[in-house]
């Protein structure tokens, strides 16, 4: 058998996937709030912020993170400065030079 | 002094929460410490059949909070221990028949007579729970390594810290060391980050248990039991003796690569 397979069975193993399962269930259980409603949440932050920045909306991440049954919303919601902007212009045109 | 109050309980039902109040009592009284056991579960009660005493209890928790019997007269003594006593629910009663201020006062009086008052909790988180708890200096969890049970222990847990109720330790019961080691069971370590609880026990799957509560003879009195073993390992730290872990050691790299056992 080759190493990697080795890995990969690991990753996809019932314990895995029991204890990435588990540390889903008990960080929204003690928060109080469902996956689905942690969507709402992202798009109401979103809008809210929108209002007063430019922001990337596509690359926004809200999650929940656990350390020691302490549980924290962090959001992550990165501003368009006017060099992020011309980035994304550039990447859009579909990067010239690059052949 | 007063002795120790100690609430089993789980969220989860099925868990092991009456086989381990049963154990540790035996294992308690096997260190030669005076116990008494109070079955909580009223409606469905079980310690009495898992500890053999079925067959000689002549009052229940309610016959004395009612007062139809002096507290001594509800305490069935255990032949094998001298100081060894249960308290059996009633039967035919149902969970509303008693309050938290009744079971505190049980509990209490049961206190000056024993080292270690153990209180086998009906599943749950309502009432039967709550008066369970009520009177605990200390609660041990009961939990599985699967999903659902450690889902529901954490709510258990959740419910003990936001109520300032008493400190809660952990009992991992039904663990497969086989299963873990294949990579299919949760492993104990993950379960206690999660949980960020302390560990008082890990106690293996044993075919033993199942045949100890057809006798009433529980798997403590077994010296070949692994089970066993756990469970009086764990009475011993309740008393305070450091006893090491050795189930929870992990394996090293080496040992796992070539599946050593
Ligand atoms: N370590 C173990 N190895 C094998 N079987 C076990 C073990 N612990 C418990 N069991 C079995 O699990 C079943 C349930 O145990 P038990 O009655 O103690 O659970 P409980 O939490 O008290 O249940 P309930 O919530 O109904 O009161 C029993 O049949 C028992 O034999
Ligand atoms: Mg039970």
């Amino acid at each position: 058998m080759k190493l990697l397979d080795l890995f990969r069975r690991k990753k996809k193993s019932g314990q895995y996937i029991a204890a990435q399962r588990l540390r889903l269930v008990l960080t929204h259980d003690r928060a109080n709030i469902s996956p689905g409603m942690l969507e709402v949440l992202k798009d109401e932050i979103i809008a809210v912020i929108s209002k007063h920045l430019d922001i990337d909306t596509e690359n926004v991440v809200v999650n929940l993170t656990e350390d020691n049954r302490r549980t924290r919303l962090v959001a992550d919601i990165p501003i368009l400065t006017n060099r992020a902007r011309k980035a994304e212009v550039r990447s859009k045109k579909g990067a010239p030079g690059k052949t | 002094m007063a002795g120790k109050i100690i609430t089993i309980s789980s969220g989860k039902g099925g868990v092991g929460k009456t086989t381990a109040t049963a154990n540790l009592g035996l294992s308690l009284a096997i260190l030669g410490k005076r116990v008494t056991c109070i079955d909580a579960d009223i409606g469905l009660r079980n310690l009495d059949v898992m500890l053999g005493l079925e067959n000689r209890i002549v009052y229940d928790i309610i016959n004395f909070i009612e007062g139809r019997c002096r507290f001594r007269q509800a305490l069935v003594r255990d032949k094998r221990f001298p100081e060894l006593y249960m308290m059996a629910a009633a039967q035919t009663r149902d969970k509303n028949s008693i309050t938290v201020e009744d079971m505190t006062k049980v509990a209490r009086e049961a206190a000056e007579i024993s080292d270690f008052v153990l209180i086998d909790s009906p599943a749950g988180i309502e009432h039967g729970f709550r008066y369970a708890v009520a009177p605990a200096d200390l609660v041990l969890i009961v939990t599985n390594p699967e999903v659902t049970a450690v889902r529901d222990a954490d709510r258990v847990i959740g419910l003990l810290e936001a109520e300032e109720l008493a400190p809660a330790q952990l009992i991992l019961n039904r663990y497969k060391p086989e299963l873990v080691r294949r990579n299919e069971m949760l492993d104990p370590d993950t379960v206690i980050d999660l949980l960020a609880i302390d560990l008082i026990g890990i106690v293996p799957e044993d075919d033993k248990v199942f045949g100890a509560g057809n006798q009433g003879r529980p798997v403590a009195l077994d010296e070949h039991s692994r089970a066993g073993k756990a469970f009086r390992n764990i009475g011993r730290r309740l008393t305070g003796e450091d006893v090491p872990f050795e189930a929870l050691r992990k394996q090293t790299f080496i040992q796992r690569l070539f599946g050593s056992r």
